[in-house]
């Protein structure tokens, strides 16, 4: 079990760079998630931690020692594939067991250690069988156990659940958190799908064109984006963004959204505090997710009359596109309230739940309401 | 635009049963979504209205004509493809042009110039109309390749998984964009998908097919409401549907005997308790969790998904999920008691899976 930190790592190829300036701390036992899109640098930097790929400059140090030097044999990690890598010829008990045969452990150790793991995986029954017999879930269970049944001091796993279909991905990342409690194996697990980066991390850092933006809990990155690439690339469906200004009105802020859309009541603090970061005129955009809309079927104080546009019933819940002049805000509202498309409904921000960002660099200007 | 119907459509391919008696109605300006896994039939069922296949037995209805004998052009369907075929040389505009300057088509200049600039404003794709299709991403290429079956102004529109190929973003905003144009053209879309909130936030009606055979037909609201037995039930929606087979005993499902009893809470429609031993199911929404009591559960994972968690329970030798408020507390291992409400539970057939109160 180990740390991990990433200290000023660049890589590039020719002129563009594929890593820039990364600083990161892996916490020993953490579940650490990098999420981005593709060609954003974090398949590439799980790769540099696993001495597959070397870098330009930079440290990377696991348990304080520096290991850039390292061959990637050195430094007892272990790395799980998206494409489950098994011999097909070996029973899946075997495989689990390959690694240790490798370092020449007793028979009783390497049965009881591939046991155990098996058991945490929930695999004990399959252990006899060849991976020609087995699920894309059980196989992808068996590489992983492969991977732990040594005690490596981090695993390293590189979308591994991405080949797998939608419902047993969703049975996964419940497993795989759960054998990671289990385990306490510090883990770094690169994807670019962030309902499964939610859904697993400790703490999530994200990357865009390989520079990091932003690195917290799921709840903080959800809550509180550092900036608009973090703020709509977190969350489905994406949070609402709209160009917006301040003006002062009796005892109230009036945020005027689009090009004078609509104009929504909010306190009176929000346009000193606009001011105070030097956003009253232009470049201000505010963010709001789809569940911070507020919607009412019958006329309410502060709440401005809207036409609903498509509905998408998803089940649970609807979203709801309302047209607010040529934009559109996207809801989240209990199943069937809106009824149908042109109905006239009225909406509303909630002020707790609204962000502020400069729209020209994109940086959240930290004003909570 | 027109109405589409299939009456009871037999296709095998080489001894293989691709669809069995296959039999749906598409409505004028109807957006119709088939759902199904890979391999349940619904490619083949696009190629066969498409004209690209023939069926082995049975009748297909374009606007009230049986289209059996009509090739592919002539039944002026328009199909999109997750793989947008584009010409790569070619610009936008020569790309959207060049199904409306086909021999027999003979539309003027002028009105192929008109055409081309409605689809692309309907489209935002103007300020891409004079580059080359290689130069374009993902997103912007499938729009072209939208535009490009817009343009014709065909009667049905086919759609095969046309957004699998995107990014989660991208098909989300797409979806949407879809739908708004279909809205637009009054146009009859039949759209083909493995995933099931593509069907949901789309269609008008879903029509779920496994293994050949459609499963079920109704609006997204009666699909995830009633579904009709346990593979649509757990097929559409996520998390999937819970579900738990027992003997109903005095009020209880009993799963395990002295283990795993629970409570259902109300009065059973006839079917379900002459059925005697039934597969109950429950959604996720409708699985409260409280501390301590009742039926007793362990926290197994806990997922935080922003504005809700799934909780993963072990009840027994079972998991259960369950979605409950972001703000709710819940601590791994903690044992927690489970409350099923007894309004949205789902009684189905052990053997046939189907449900019993249809």
């Amino acid at each position: 079990m180990a740390d991990i930190v990433l200290r000023d790592i660049e890589k590039y190829f020719g002129d563009n760079y594929i890593i820039r300036k990364l600083n990161l701390e892996i916490r020993h036992r953490e579940f650490l998630v990098l999420l981005g899109p593709s060609g954003c640098g974090k398949t590439t930097t799980l790769r540099a931690i696993a001495g597959l790929e070397t870098i330009d400059s930079g440290e990377i140090l696991i348990d304080g020692r520096a290991v850039q030097g390292r061959q990637a044999a050195d430094r007892d990690i272990a790395f799980v594939f998206q494409l489950f890598a098994l011999y097909p010829h070996l029973t899946a008990y075997d495989n689990i067991a390959f690694p240790l045969r490798a370092t020449r452990e007793t028979r009783a150790v390497v049965d009881r250690r591939v046991r155990e793991v098996a058991r945490a995986l929930r695999i004990e029954p399959l252990l006899g069988k060849r991976p020609s017999a087995l699920s894309g879930g059980d196989m992808q269970r068996v590489a992983i156990g492969r991977a732990l049944v040594r005690r490596p001091k981090a695993v390293l796993m590189d979308e591994p659940i991405g080949a797998l279909d939608a419902k047993l991905r969703e049975e996964m990342r419940a497993e795989l958190k759960h054998i990671h409690r289990e385990n306490e194996a510090t883990t770094v697990y690169v994807t670019h799908d962030q309902v499964e980066a939610m859904a697993m991390a400790d703490r999530i850092a994200i990357m865009d064109k390989g520079v990091l933006q932003q690195v917290g809990s799921p709840t903080e990155v959800y809550q509180y984006p550092a900036n608009l690439f973090v703020a709509q690339f977190v969350g489905s469906p994406i949070m609402n963004v709209l160009g917006a200004a301040v003006r002062p009105g009796d005892g109230q802020t009036h945020l005027l959204v689009g090009e004078n859309d609509a104009i929504l009541p909010f306190p009176g603090g929000l346009h000193e505090m606009v001011i105070r970061r030097g956003h009253a005129d232009g470049a201000l955009a505010v963010g709001i997710r789809p569940e911070g809309v507020l919607v009412s079927r019958e006329a309410v104080d502060g709440y401005i009359p809207v036409e609903a546009h498509i509905i998408e019933p998803l089940g649970p819940y609807d979203i709801v596109d309302l047209k607010l002049g040529k934009q559109l805000l996207r809801c989240r509202t209990a199943s069937g309230y809106v009824r149908r498309a042109g109905d006239t409904v009225w909406a509303r921000l909630d002020e707790k739940q609204t962000h502020f960002f400069d729209s020209r660099t994109g940086e959240s200007l930290g004003i909570r309401l | 635009m027109a109405r589409v119907e299939l009456r009871n459509i037999k296709k095998t391919f080489r001894g293989h049963v691709a669809l069995h008696d296959l039999s749906l109605d598409i409505g004028d300006g109807e957006f119709f979504v088939l759902l199904g896994p890979t391999g349940a039939g619904k490619t083949t069922t696009l190629r066969l209205i498409a004209g690209l296949d023939a069926p082995d037995s049975g009748a297909i209805l374009v606007g009230a004509h049986d289209v059996g004998s009509w090739g592919a052009a002539q039944r002026d369907v328009a199909l999109v493809f997750q793989y947008y075929s584009l010409y790569p040389h070619y610009t936008v505009r020569q790309n959207l042009e060049f199904p409306l300057k086909s021999k027999h088509r003979r539309i003027g200049v002028s009105e192929i110039a008109g055409r081309v600039a409605q689809v692309a404003r309907t489209l935002r794709i103007e300020h891409l109309l004079d580059r080359k299709t290689d130069q374009l991403s993902g997103g912007e290429m499938q729009r072209v390749s939208i535009g490009r079956a817009i343009v014709r102004q065909p009667r049905i529109f086919l759609m095969d998984e046309p957004l699998s190929s995107l990014d989660a973003k991208l098909r989300e905003i797409l979806r949407a964009e879809l739908k708004d144009l279909q809205m637009k053209l009054s146009a009859t879309f039949l759209y083909v998908t493995h995933d099931q909130v593509e069907a949901m936030s789309m269609g008008d009606r879903v029509g779920v097919l496994n293994h050949g055979r459609i499963v079920q037909v109704g609006t997204p609201h009666e699909i995830y409401n009633r579904p009709r037995d346990t593979f649509v039930a757990t097929f559409v929606g996520s998390p999937a549907m819970n579900l738990f087979t027992g003997a109903v005993r005095d009020g209880r499902l009993v799963v395990a005997p002295g283990r795993l009893e629970i409570p259902i809470g109300v009065d059973l429609a006839p079917p379900v308790v002459r059925a005697g031993r039934v597969t109950l199911g429950v959604r996720s929404e409708d699985v409260a969790v409280r501390p301590g009591g009742g039926l007793e559960g362990r926290v197994y994972a806990v997922e935080n998904h922003g504005v809700e968690k799934i909780v993963t329970l072990k009840l027994d030798e079972q998991l259960v999920k369950a979605t409950v408020p972001a703000q709710t507390a819940v601590e791994v291992d903690s044992a927690v008691s489970l409350i099923f409400n007894p309004r949205k539970l789902h009684f189905f057939d052990v053997e046939s899976g189907v449900r019993l109160d249809a």
